[in-house]
Parts: C-alpha cells; structure tokens; sequence
C-alpha cells in the first residue's frame, strides 16, 4: 500500500483510524500537560516535545480530511473544522488555547478560591476570594442604606417583579392597566417608599443609596423619560417648522458630541451655578437629568431612523383618513416606526444601563463605585480582581438577557411584509 | 374666498405660534440661566472671562507628549491633556480596527471553532460596561504585573512592570529631512498610482502598483540615512537602584499603565461593534456579486479586493465611524484611572483649582464637539469617495 498517497475514499480504512489516533494523542498530550502538569512527550527534546502536538495534530487533520468519504459525521467534522490545512491549524491553536486556559481558570474560581470565612484572613488559597464578595453582598446589593429598611427596596422591586410577572398572564384588556400602573403610578410610588419621609417611613437620602439597586433604579427611571424625550426629538428634527427643526437638530447633536462624563461633570459643577442661589437639587435628580437628556438624544436618532425608513404612502394614507398630526403619529406611523427600530431601542437602552457606573463622577455609588469603595478598605486590599469579576459577571448577565430578550421581541412583532 | 383667505392665514397662524412658543420658552430659560450664572458668578466675586488661561498652572501631570511642569500656564495643561486624549484614541482606534476585523471576518469563518470563539468575544466584550473593563484592566490584570526588578524582560531591549511599560527611546539627527522624504514618498506614490490608473484604462496594462510603492516607501527614507546625515539611535531603558529596596528604570520611554489599560479597554470594547460592522458589511454584498466576478476568471484575491472589499467598506465605513466617534469619547472614562486626559487635567484639576466651571466645561464641551464633528467630516469626505461614482 503506497502511505504517501492523498487521503481518498480508497485508503479510508487506514488513513483514518491513524489520524484519529494522532489527533486525539496530540489533544490528550496538551491536556494531561494542562491538567496534571505532566509531559507525556518529555523524553523528547524539548523544543520538538512542545511542538509536537501541533505536528501530531496537524497530520492526524491532514489524513482525516477525505472528501466525500460516504461517513456522514466524518463529512461534518471536516466541514467545519478541518476544511483545509489554514482551518486545521486554527482549530488546532483554539481547541489547545481552551485546553490549556481551562485549568488555572477552574482553579481560580473554584477550586483554589475560598468560600468560606468572614475576613480576609480566611482566604489562605492562591485562587479568589469569594469570601469578599460574601462579606460585601449586603453593600454592593443596597448601598450605604440602613440595614433595617432594606425591607424597602426589597418590597419595591418585588412588586414590580410580581406587577410584570402577573401581566404575562392577564387578558389583553387588563395588561394596558397593569402597564399603565407600572408606567404612571409605579415609579413615583417606589420611589416614595425607596426614599422614605412620610407614611412613618424613615427619610433615607439618597447620598445613601446605591449598589446594584440603584443601577436599577437610575436605569429604569432614565429609560422612563428619555423615550418620550426621544420620541418628540425625533419627530420634532422631521417637523416642516423651521425653529422647532433646528432647535430638535442642535439639541440633539450638542448631547451626541460630548462625552457622557463631561455631561455629568456638567450637572455636578455647572448646573448649581444656573440655579438662583441657594436652590439645592438633590444629586440624583441632577444626574438622572443628565443621563435621561443625554440618552433621549441618541433615542432621537434611532426612533428618526424608523421614522425614515417608513413608505411616504403611510402619512399620505393616515392624512386622507383626515387624521391630524398627533393622531397620525400616534395611532398610524409611531408604532410601525418603532417596531422597526427595535434592534436600536435595545442598543441604545443597553447602553444607558452599561452607562449608570460613571455615576461616580458626582459621588454616588452604585455596584461599580461600592467595588471601588470595598476594595479600598484597608482589611480588604488586594480584592480589585474578585470585586470587577463579579461586577463584570452581573453586569454581563443584564446586558445579556436585555439583548436576547430584544431579539425575541424583534421576532415576535415582525411582520412580513 | 373668505374661507380660503382664512384657512390660508389659520395654517400661517397654525405653523407659527408653536414656533414662537418654542423660541419663547428656550429664550426665557437661557436668560433664566444667564441671570443666575451671573448673580451666582457676582456672589463669588468671579467674573466671566478666559483670561485664566494664561495664569501659572501649578501643578504637576504624570504623563505629557509635550514639556510641562507646574510653572507652565492653564492654556498649556489644556493642550497636554488634549494630546493625550487624541494619543489615546488613536492607539485606541488602530487597535480596535485590527482586532474588530479579525473577529468580524472569523465571525463568518467556515471553521465552526473560530465562528463560535469570535461570537463569544463579541458577546462577552459587548455586554461588560466600558468602564468595569478600564477598571479591570488597571485595579486588577495591571496590577499582577511584577516590579520593576523582575520586569518582564523582552530581549533586554524593553520592560513590562507594575509601574509601566519600558521601551526604547528614538534619538533622532536631522529628524526634519526623514520627515520631508516620508512625505515626498508619499506624494510620489501618489503620482505613481495616478500614472498606474491611467496605465490601466487606456492600455489595459497592469503595473505592480504596490510592490513599487512599497519600494519607494522604503527606498526614498533609506537615502536621506545614507547620504543626507539622517541617524537613528536607541536609547535603551536601564534598571537602576533608588534605595535599597526600591529600583526603577532610567531612559527610555515610559508608558504609564494608565494609559495601556485605557488602550486595552478601549480597544477591546470598541472591537466588538466593530466586528458586527464588518460582519454586516460582508454578508451585505450579494452572493451573485462573488459568482459574477468568479464567471468572469478573476481570481480569489481579486474578488475579494475588486468586487466584494469596495461594496462592503461600503456598508461598514459609515457606522465604523461612529465607533471610532464613540471611542473617543469613551476615552474620557481616563479620568477614573487618573489617566491624565482633557476631562482629567482640565476639567478636573484645573476646574478645582480656578472655580471657574463655566469656561471649562464649555471649553471641554467644545473641544470634543470640535473633535467628533473633524472626524466625522473626515468621514463623510472618505465615504463620498468611496461611494458609488454613477455615470
């Protein structure tokens, strides 16, 4: 039998039971190195033993790759991973760097971390110490607001929980109450029982809030106002007044030209002097402002480009029903518009709420900011890695969710035209 | 004809009392605002004006392009902190052009490994807030570095470390002359393609155009060092023992961490929309486009640089800017790593030092307004140049 000949359906029966062997020795090589330390090949020199899974590998792909060998799940795998030499080499390098990065993350986060303990002193591993994050939750959860009325938050945002929650199975007819309920009269109630004051609820200032709740809360407050905003900025750069146009047109691209930050830094330091002395604003109010007006901007943008992509044939219609402006916009080209746009909405949104941590600009802490605060503590330092993972880890689980769930909408409400 | 004459004045009416009731309104809160800023301003004895910026600074930056030190005025602490934002972004925007087409074009790679991978680093990096990456970035992955005694050495030629990274310092001679022949290759290179195009369309001949100006690139440069006295030195970074303990590196250049986990960050971040960009760009070209060009006998490369790159830099250029707009304006998030750019000298030290927030926030506000509306025209010029030419 000739060896040297191209792998072909004739020489199947050799050729690949050989690569097989050759790919699973290289894989097998790279992780008993990874997983146990050992070097299967460590008789060799060294400089071949470290290439030698990538030779090994790189020769087993070769003689699988038999095109249409008549064995389905031989064709798939060449198809997509070996499909030539260039694509064999980087399954090869991706399949070793997942190997290799396995072991020092497994060990990092679980089995060199410590879990149990209630100080720094605990942690006695070389992997995380989740022990922080345990000893913090309460603080990056809820701020710097008092033990005792966290019951607060907690009532507020499992009504919330249960208002939406409920309103997946009511009737058509009674969910535009429950919306209603949650758009109108909700938020103000929250915030009422969040801050406290009145109805023998203990006053809480707001310079007290903060972690994740208040992510949540400057997020949904700021998502509240700045679609309306946007909504009437948009409509107002497409309006045939003159004034109104360019008025919308430079609002819209002032807050687009600047920095978030510089926004912040503006409500901080700036805004108090326009204000007659004396008036205090509270310091939330300030950024939440900001943030809304800065964001409903970029609202505008998207919610006009929906509004451009919609056939002229629509407001030509909607007008010869005798409609008015805001009847037309509101009952004919809005919800189409908006529907169309439903990918920017989400981005813009996502934004908003990847946005809330420069908060820290003005002094108010929410999950990011009480990391950077904990992580500080003179019997917490050295914690920055744990504190970001885990920030970064509740962080991507929103953001996450928010564009899956953006995209099952999208599915839900297109219709095919 | 009255109620013709009276509809007409209605709609007159119609469109033009909304109008004034806006002017109106936006005028009376500017006075408001006006009146109070200059009560307020009265109150505590400052009076509006930018004269400021020509007072002695005072204090110290870590990190400048440009000679600084604490006796040099607010204006000059403005243009270092500026330098430093344009240099962050620029790293930032070569970087994440890189990395976001990389990940773009292996989004739609036929190897299923490489697709997933890239669908994961968009997903990961897209879903993390800019700002928790910057602080990763710094508080913890910069921070594991090792100190300078037991740099990260590479070749002895440059140092990575907790305090920053080491690299070599360009001593130049005559540096002017290098300079004026980059700039004459460039402009020969120009004529060169001028000549090849024309080349091209009358006698249908192909000239290795890139292979020629790659040549005088090189080649042009490489005479102002033979002949014209142009010389290179390195200045290599060396350890060197402050006390006991304590050692630093003398020479060289220093790039504070600062600035390379804002690089990082940035980059990474901005990567990801750029990727999504590129991806749409790709498949935005039809199908029938790659066949047609394959029908005619062009080979692999030349579909992909003459029929699909020119219609998807198409689809791409225009969002890909608005990254690139994005990216430096999130390089402003420098300030909460005390990188130390505009936001951070100017609008942070400087606004704490003189009191005076009016100007500076207006002048931070305006410089970046300046910077996204130059890069965006450059844009807009660069996509009218590479949009459609219909004859």
């Amino acid at each position: 039998m000739n060896l040297i000949a191209k792998p072909s359906k004739d020489n199947i029966k050799t050729y690949v039971p050989i690569g097989l062997f050759l790919v699973s020795l290289s894989f097998l090589d790279v992780f008993i190195n990874a997983f146990f330390n050992f070097n299967l090949m460590g008789f060799l020199p060294s400089q071949l033993s470290y290439f030698l899974p990538l030779i090994l590998g790189f020769v087993g792909f070769y003689l699988i790759r038999i095109e249409f060998s008549g064995v389905r799940s031989l064709d798939v795998l060449n198809k997509n991973i070996n499909s030539n030499n260039f694509n064999a080499l980087l399954t090869l390098f991706t399949i070793f760097i997942i190997i290799k990065s396995i072991p020092p993350m497994l060990e990092w986060f679980i089995l060199e971390a410590n879990f149990v303990g209630n100080s720094k002193d605990d942690c006695t591993g070389d992997g995380a110490c989740w022990v922080f994050i345990k000893v913090w939750f309460n603080r990056f959860m809820y701020g710097l607001y008092p033990d005792a009325e966290q019951w607060r938050i907690n009532t507020a945002f499992l009504i919330l929980f249960a208002v939406v929650g409920v309103s997946f199975f009511v009737s058509e007819k009674l969910k535009k109450y429950f919306i209603l309920f949650l758009v109108f009269v909700f938020p103000f109630l929250g915030i009422k029982l969040i801050s406290g004051g009145s109805f023998g609820l203990e006053y809480v200032e707001s310079a007290a809030w903060g972690g994740l709740s208040l992510t949540f809360i400057i997020s949904a407050f700021a998502i509240l106002f700045c679609f309306p905003i946007g909504v009437i900025l948009a409509l107002g750069r497409r309006s045939s007044l003159p004034a109104i146009k360019y008025i919308s047109i430079g609002f819209i691209e002032l807050w687009r030209g600047v920095p978030l930050i510089t926004v912040l830094f503006m409500s901080a330091v700036m805004f108090p002097m326009f204000l007659p002395d004396g008036t205090f604003i509270d310091k939330l109010i300030r950024v939440l402002i900001a943030i809304t007006l800065f964001e409903a901007a970029y609202m505008a943008e998207v919610v006009r480009g929906g509004l451009q992509a919609l056939p002229k044939g629509q407001y030509e219609a909607a007008k010869s029903l005798g409609m008015g402006y805001w009847r037309m916009n509101a009952l004919i080209i809005l919800p189409q518009a908006l529907k169309l746009v439903i990918p920017g909405i989400a981005n813009t949104l996502l934004a908003l709420v990847k946005d809330t941590p420069l908060i820290f600009v003005v002094g108010l802490m929410e999950l990011a900011g009480m990391i950077g605060l904990a992580k500080t503590n003179p019997k917490w330092l050295g914690m920055a890695m744990e504190g970001y993972v885990f920030a970064g880890l509740v962080f991507w689980v929103i953001c996450y969710a928010m564009s899956r769930y953006s995209q099952n909408l999208e599915k839900k409400l297109s219709t095919e035209r | 004809m009255i109620f013709k004459k009276l509809n007409i004045e209605n709609k007159k009416a119609r469109d033009l009392i909304p109008q004034a009731i806006t002017i109106l309104a936006l005028l009376s809160v500017i006075i408001y605002f006006a009146t109070n800023a200059q009560i307020n301003m009265g109150n505590r004895g400052i009076s509006f004006g930018f004269g400021f910026l020509n007072q002695e600074a005072s204090f110290d930056i870590t990190f400048s392009m440009i000679e600084y030190d604490g006796s040099h005025s607010y204006g000059r602490a403005f243009l270092v902190g500026l330098l430093n934002t344009i240099l962050v972004s620029v790293i930032g925007i070569f970087f994440a052009t890189i990395i976001g087409v990389v990940v773009g074009v292996s989004r739609l790679s036929d190897n299923y490994l490489i697709a997933k991978v890239a669908e994961w680093y968009v997903e990961i990096f897209r879903n993390i807030p800019l700002i928790l990456q910057i602080f990763f970035w710094y508080f913890a992955a910069l921070r594991a570095l090792p100190l300078p005694e037991n740099g990260i050495s590479f070749n002895d030629i440059s140092f990575l470390t907790i305090k920053g990274w080491y690299v070599p310092k360009f001593i130049w001679t005559n540096f002017n002359i290098f300079l004026l022949s980059v700039i004459a290759a460039f402009i020969a290179i120009y004529f060169i393609n001028s000549y090849a195009t024309k080349q091209r369309e009358q006698f249908g001949k192909q000239l290795p155009v890139t292979s020629i100006s790659l040549a005088t690139l090189i080649l042009i440069p490489l005479i102002t060092f033979l002949f014209l006295g142009v010389s290179l030195t390195f200045e290599y970074p060396v350890l060197k023992q402050l006390s006991s303990t304590v050692y630093t590196y003398e020479g060289g250049v220093s790039i504070i961490p600062e600035l390379i986990a804002l690089a990082l960050a940035l980059s990474m971040y901005t990567a990801t929309f750029i990727a999504e960009n590129v991806r749409a760009g790709i498949l935005g070209v039809g199908k029938g486009q790659k066949e047609a060009a394959a029908s005619i006998g062009l080979n692999k490369n030349q579909i992909l640089k003459l029929v699909v790159m020119p219609q998807a830099l198409r689809i791409i250029i225009p969002p890909t800017t608005n990254q690139y707009l994005n990216l430096t304006k999130n390089s402003s998030l420098a300030a909460a790593i005390a990188y130390p750019d505009i936001v951070l000298v100017f609008a942070g030290t400087a606004l704490m030092q003189t009191g005076r927030a009016i100007e500076i926030i207006s002048i931070t506000m305006l410089t970046y307004l300046t910077l996204s509306i130059s890069i965006s025209m450059f844009m807009n010029w660069y996509n009218k140049k590479m949009a459609i030419k219909e004859k």
